[in-house]
């Protein structure tokens, strides 16, 4: 597939501080492209740079091939969907998603904010002002207002935080249903795992302004290549110093040890912690390592003596 | 909760009437009387005071101070925002420079007025420099006009515009002008159709008091001023002092008061012109 957007070596220092460092990838047309890591990982960062509000120290942005790094922001073809959305707080919904147009100079617009209002179902809400709406309709009304101007690329930054824990979830998939029947490349920025790896096509997981793995979901979820990809992507059992791990749900627990090929420690239940979905039973080893195993439903008590077991294909494995 | 509020509002409300309301009263009632021969006003009532401003000699006056008043607040205007913008965008130096812009409060305005007469008067400062530089042959005619007023307005109620809008610029969120720019605007495009609409209220308030002190000046157009140069204040200012004639002094005050807010109603929004 074609990369329509493409970092090279960008890099943004300030004095004392490495926000970005060499950051490279390729962002495939029509991708759902996630760029995942904690606060202050320069995710953050990176999106400024690509959408022309920050210029990189070093390295070049490609946009279809051509260096768009010295473009400023009204001249490339990226739009943004600001964290806190930005809506023009003078203007209405259809005054924010004309905006773009206008300055186009497009003059016959109205049918393309209607069906951009329609795709986000805020038709009807046309002549409201942005403090009237909802928290979700302001996220729509930024979206309209973005891919009304049909971008090369889309650029999310943590575009659910904002909303609260109930709504995330639907917002999520129609965000993606939204990237699906649009064909618009997202690059989407975040901290939760949950969102990357439920939405992305790719994801490229940063860390201290540099990127650690860039792979789809399931490979940084099941073949993590750093420590951190694999315990920030989710719950690890450490083991063997440090240079492998395993996941609870790949690890099971038993009073009687299995036969096969799984390598097996002796451990203590040191305590359970109920999940709602699951339990996680957790455990001490005869090492004082501590291993989690999750298990449908709790049958331990503290202080039983038991056996914890994974195969060694569900180890993840660093290279040292 | 209200029996707490209606004590602790008595201060302020029985200030408001013993030092406006009724100030005011006395006005009104000055302005219907008749002039004393030394001063003061005597009975009967009259209308003669009203009846005297409509000479044409007081109409223009009267214009001629809403234009220069109406002048110095668009050059407020001009020479205020890109301050207030600069402020506003100076991070952890907003103080220092908030305080410069408030430090001529300092001292007087009289004697801040008086410099200003030093500076431009024919022997004064940037004519002896100017002509030991050979720049020019003549003094500059720098003090006693409508100009040197202006300079003197705008200088002193400076302030007064650049503090209503820093409040404004500084809460505005900066996303929005990089949404703005994000979505095709350039940057001159961005400032009239973003920035500007969302400073409205900065630049009203801003405006209004500037315009309001102008008005009233009576101070910087009698000394920087002209024997032409009479603004609505000094002819105030005069019926009470030289003229002798409070009743004509009592009715010019009245009108002006009366003008400036009708004038203010018909500038400030719905909701806005609560504040009066």
């Amino acid at each position: 597939m074609e990369a329509v957007l493409e970092l090279r070596d960008v890099s943004k220092h300030y004095p004392g501080h490495r926000a970005v460092h060499r950051v490279s990838l390729a962002v495939e047309a029509g991708a759902f492209y996630s760029i995942l890591g904690p606060s202050g990982c320069g995710k953050t960062s990176t999106l400024r740079m690509i959408a022309g509000f920050d210029e990189p120290t070093s390295g070049e942005i490609l946009l279809r091939g051509n260096p768009i790094q010295n473009l400023r922001p009204y001249q490339r073809p990226i739009n943004t969907v600001f964290q806190r959305y930005a809506l023009f707080p003078h203007l209405t919904v259809r005054g924010n998603v004309e905006f773009g147009l206008k300055r186009r100079g497009e003059t016959d617009y109205d049918a393309k904010v209607d069906e951009a209002l329609e795709m986000v179902e805020l038709t009807g809400k046309e002549s409201r002002m942005p403090a009237q709406l909802s928290g979700g309709e302001q996220q729509r009304v930024a979206l309209a207002r973005s891919l009304v101007l049909t971008p090369e690329v889309l650029l999310l930054d943590e575009p659910l935080s904002a909303l609260d824990p109930n709504l995330r979830k639907s917002v999520r998939l129609e965000l993606k249903a939204l990237q699906r029947r649009t064909g618009i490349t997202f690059v989407f920025i975040t901290h939760d795992q949950e969102e990357a790896l439920s939405l992305s096509d790719r994801i490229a997981v940063m860390n201290k302004g540099e990127v650690e793995q860039i792979g789809t979901p399931h490979e940084i979820y099941l073949h993590p290549t750093t420590p951190f990809v694999a315990g920030f992507l989710g719950a690890v059992n450490w083991i063997d110093g440090g240079k492998a791990g395993v996941r609870p749900e790949a690890t099971r627990i038993g009073r009687v040890a299995p036969e096969g090929d799984v390598r097996i420690l002796q451990a203590r239940v040191s305590h359970s912690v109920f999940l709602g979905n699951c339990v996680h039973v957790e455990t001490v080893t005869a090492l004082g390592g501590r291993i989690v195993a999750e298990v449908a439903a709790d049958g331990y008590r503290e202080g039983d003596a038991v056996y914890v077991w994974w195969r060694s294909a569900d180890e993840l494995r660093f290279g040292s | 909760m209200n029996r707490l509020r209606t004590w602790f509002l008595a201060p302020a409300r029985t200030l408001n009437f013993v030092f406006f309301l009724v100030p005011l009263a006395i006005i009104l009632a000055y302005s219907l009387m008749s002039r004393g021969i030394y001063g003061g006003v005597e009975m009967p009532w009259t209308f003669e005071s009203y009846q005297r401003l409509f000479d044409p000699l007081y109409g223009g006056i009267l214009m001629r101070s809403f234009a220069i008043s109406l002048l110095s607040t668009v050059l407020c205007l001009v020479l205020g925002y890109p301050l207030a913008l600069f402020i506003a965008r100076s991070g952890a130096r907003r103080n220092l420079y908030l305080n410069l812009v408030m430090l001529p409060f300092w001292t007087s305005f009289l004697v801040r007025t008086y410099a200003w007469m030093f500076l431009l008067r024919d022997t004064g400062l940037i004519n002896t420099v100017l002509l030991a530089m050979g720049v020019i042959r003549e003094p500059l005619p720098l003090l006693y006009n409508d100009g040197a007023v202006v300079l003197g307005l705008v200088y002193g109620y400076l302030p007064f515009m650049v503090l209503p809008l820093y409040t404004t610029l500084e809460r505005l969120d900066k996303s929005l002008f990089e949404a703005a720019a994000d979505l095709g605007a350039r940057p001159f495009v961005a400032f009239v159709q973003v920035m500007l609409p969302l400073s409205m209220p900065g630049i009203r308030a801003g405006s209004i008091l500037v315009f309001i002190s102008c008005i009233g000046a009576y101070l910087t157009p009698d000394l920087l001023g002209g024997s032409k140069t009479i603004m609505i204040g000094n002819v105030v200012q005069n019926q009470f002092t030289g003229a002798r004639d409070w009743p004509f002094g009592a009715a010019c005050s009245l009108v002006l008061m009366a003008l400036v807010m009708i004038l203010l109603k018909l500038f400030l929004r719905k909701g806005e012109d609560q504040l009066l």
